[in-house]
């Protein structure tokens, strides 16, 4: 689960994990009344306006309704003109920002709704680096990442100067200790007080992840200010969701209008959906065959509409559900079920698919492939329902047929 | 011969809910020698199961079964009892870390996980508490080990399975299954069939079940299975190069996956341009693997992979 800068720089504040001034805006008139306290309370009258999306590359982001506006603008206004100056651009950006439609390298083509503004404090920055905690899967530990590239994406780091990246093992039974904290101090050029405030910075940051049970945590850039403390001054972090229980609060943070409507009612029926670009909708049971089913549609010359996973016990209503979910997207113009039926069985497979056809109706076609624990009674009951469907007798056959037919 | 499980297997049961007692019941059916439950609660009770076993009609074999199983307090007291060597754990997720733990300090030399959804951070104090230990993981959110005919651990169904010369490895569980039915069907059949699991923090990996397939004499070649995520592929890429003897095939699902998404499997998401399938695909060509170009060639790629015979 991902979750907004501003929320991430409120859960690192309250860990004593030094971030930016800031406040949330959702209305013109909260961006600029956010102005003047922040610009009386760090004494600096510049002003960030950020906009709060679930994706990254906003800086460099344009919005549709009006290209020359980036999805982070410094407003620098208030140095000459004094707060009111900078209270009128805030307010000028925000009218343009909210509500608009922000485009970047990772919203795709279509962009992201801005809902939310964070207006922060200016900081006056002399060096930006790069930290994050993540899970390192061959050693099944989690790991401290940083690098003195600040500000460029760590993959470009990682392919061209790799001796930038440092790295520390958190052993579980430890944490992050002292000397390891040190040693990526060391690593990023820090002394004095910039060494103690960094090792903290580190140490927390280390605590929270682990505390918080965070699948990432990224930094970039980490900054450190012309008066040499560390700070965080953006904040990417992404929840592991399987321990959500645990965080009522974490969870309370989750922003729905950011997730895919198709994706949340899935989930709401125990699915695994995510939905592609293509025009071939799948039903399969088990994410591996899930995905080799995608694959093949893909191999025979097809382009997947989505993935779907109906897991190990779906119901007759968990399958109505899932076919309901496909036949929703416009761009679908067949339907291949995929199953090997395992404890899944195949006669509940075939009593949902006829279920949900007679509640939703079937206007493309629709192939079926059956395999497994009572594969007979299964067809059979496809046979007898009198459903307009096409049988196949394995994978590959089952996504020529489909292709053939949409 | 086959590898980690085989008639003489004695398993317990942790986490005897619906979904426990429903797969205790198959297994029992399938042949395997269940010999214990826990449960803290249930303590001094026994769980009866009776029915029909899957071999019903077969010369030489029963056709009805009737076990009483004892249920323990603890796992320490049911192998001390029943001198269990392994351990199958249906316990749901929040509490499935310890139950492995708690299986590990009794030391039972093998631990197959089925439970899906274990928070990473669990896992991982779980495998550290592991280190030194002398148990064997295998999962979690896998389907578990078979040995056909003789001991099925985990929910896999037994019928498609028949004994055989492959040793099968994989993440994924229905994948499995279709690879394992297509083995039954062209008449090379299974030594054992490991699943691995589909979470991103896992016990045995490719490598542990390449190297057991290695050594064991029935085995005469590998399928395994992978998918998009990590670098367990090309780990086992690796080490087939520089020790595997015997002719390995191979799958890789999520070719058409795109990057940054989950893929269903918690461990199935190309992160950071790492993990794709086509790394994964070039690794093991290179290192001599025939891999399967679709999910329904990969027991004629078995076959490509063994030769002549």
């Amino acid at each position: 689960m991902n979750i907004h800068e501003y929320q991430a720089k409120e859960l690192f504040a309250a860990r004593g994990i030094a971030v930016p001034l800031g406040r949330v805006a959702t209305t013109v008139d909260e961006a600029v009344a956010a102005v003047r306290p922040l610009i009386e309370e760090s004494e600096n009258p510049v002003v960030v306006v950020k906009s709060q999306i679930h994706a990254g590359g906003r800086g460099k982001g344009r919005f549709k309704e009006h290209p020359d506006v980036s999805g982070v603008n410094v407003v620098t206004d208030g140095i000459d003109g004094g707060i009111e100056a900078a209270e009128a651009r805030v307010g000028e950006l925000a009218e343009q920002m909210l509500g608009s439609t922000l485009v970047t390298i990772q919203t795709g083509a279509d962009g992201k709704q801005v809902n939310r503004l964070y207006i922060e404090q200016g900081i006056d920055i002399d060096r930006e680096l790069y930290l994050s905690v993540l899970l390192d899967r061959a050693t099944s530990r989690n790991i401290v990442m940083a690098s003195t590239e600040g500000g460029t994406e760590i993959e470009e780091v990682a392919a061209n100067t790799p001796e930038k990246i440092i790295t520390e093992e958190i052993d579980p039974g430890f944490g992050l200790l002292p000397f390891q904290a040190r040693s990526i101090a060391y690593g990023l050029g820090f002394e004095g007080d910039t060494l103690k405030s960094g090792v903290k910075f580190l140490q927390g940051l280390a605590r929270a992840a682990v505390e918080l049970d965070t699948d990432l945590v990224e930094i970039n850039p980490l900054v450190v200010t012309i008066d040499g403390e560390v700070m965080a001054l953006d904040g990417k972090v992404a929840f592991d969701a399987n321990a959500l229980y645990r965080h009522p609060s974490i969870a309370a943070l989750r922003d729905v209008t950011e997730e895919d409507p198709a994706e949340l009612e899935a989930k709401e029926h125990g699915l695994s959906f995510v939905k592609l670009d293509g025009d071939i909708g799948c039903m399969v049971n088990g994410a591996g065959l899930a995905m080799a089913t995608m694959d093949i549609i893909k191999t025979v010359g097809g382009e997947p509409a989505n993935f779907l996973d109906v897991g190990g016990g779906a119901d007759k209503g968990q399958i109505a559900a899932a076919f309901k979910i496909i036949t929703a997207d416009p761009n679908v113009k067949g339907i291949f079920v995929n199953i090997f039926g395992g404890i899944m069985r195949c006669d509940t497979i075939a009593e949902g698919v006829v279920a949900a056809v007679e509640e939703v109706g079937l206007e493309v076609p629709l192939v079926v492939r059956l395999e497994g624990t009572n594969v007979e009674l299964g067809k059979q009951i496809l046979d007898e329902s009198g459903l307009d469907l096409v049988s196949a007798t394995d994978m590959k056959d089952g996504a020529e047929k489909i292709l053939e037919l949409t | 011969m086959s590898v980690l499980v085989g008639k003489d297997t004695k398993v317990l049961i942790q986490g005897m809910g619906k979904t426990g007692r429903f797969h205790t019941d198959t297994a029992i059916a399938y042949g395997t020698n269940m010999v214990g439950a826990v449960h803290p609660s249930r303590a001094g009770e026994t769980e009866v199961f009776e029915g029909e076993t899957d071999h019903s009609g077969v010369p030489g074999r029963d056709d009805t079964y009737r076990v009483e199983l004892p249920i323990f307090r603890t796992v320490a007291a049911a192998v001390e009892a029943t001198g269990a060597d392994a351990s199958v754990v249906y316990v749901p997720p929040p509490f499935a870390a310890d139950a492995i733990m708690e299986a590990a300090d009794a030391e039972v030399p093998l631990v197959v996980t089925i439970t899906e959804g274990i928070p990473v951070a669990d896992m991982v104090r779980a495998k550290r508490y592991l280190e030194g230990k002398p148990t064997r993981l295998v999962g979690p959110n896998c389907p578990g080990v078979i040995t056909p005919e003789e001991c099925k651990i985990g929910i896999m169904p037994g019928y498609i399975h028949t004994p055989g010369r492959i040793g099968v490895v994989s993440r994924s569980g229905t994948l499995t299954y279709e690879a394992v039915y297509q083995l039954t069907l062209n008449g090379l059949g299974q030594t054992t069939a490991i699943g691995i699991g589909g979470d991103p923090v896992n016990g045995t990996d490719f490598v542990d079940s390449l190297a057991m397939f290695n050594t064991d004499p029935a085995t005469d070649g590998v399928l395994m299975i992978g998918e998009i995520g990590g670098t367990a592929e090309e780990e086992a890429a690796a080490w087939i190069e520089a020790n595997m003897t015997k002719p390995v095939a191979g799958f890789i699902a999520g070719t058409s996956a795109p990057p940054g998404r989950r893929m269903g499997h918690a461990g199935a998401i190309i992160s950071a341009g790492m993990g794709t399938a086509d790394a994964k695909i070039t690794a093991l060509e290179s290192a001599g693997v025939v891999i399967a170009p679709t999910p329904t060639d990969m027991g004629a790629a078995t076959l490509e992979a063994l030769g002549p015979s």
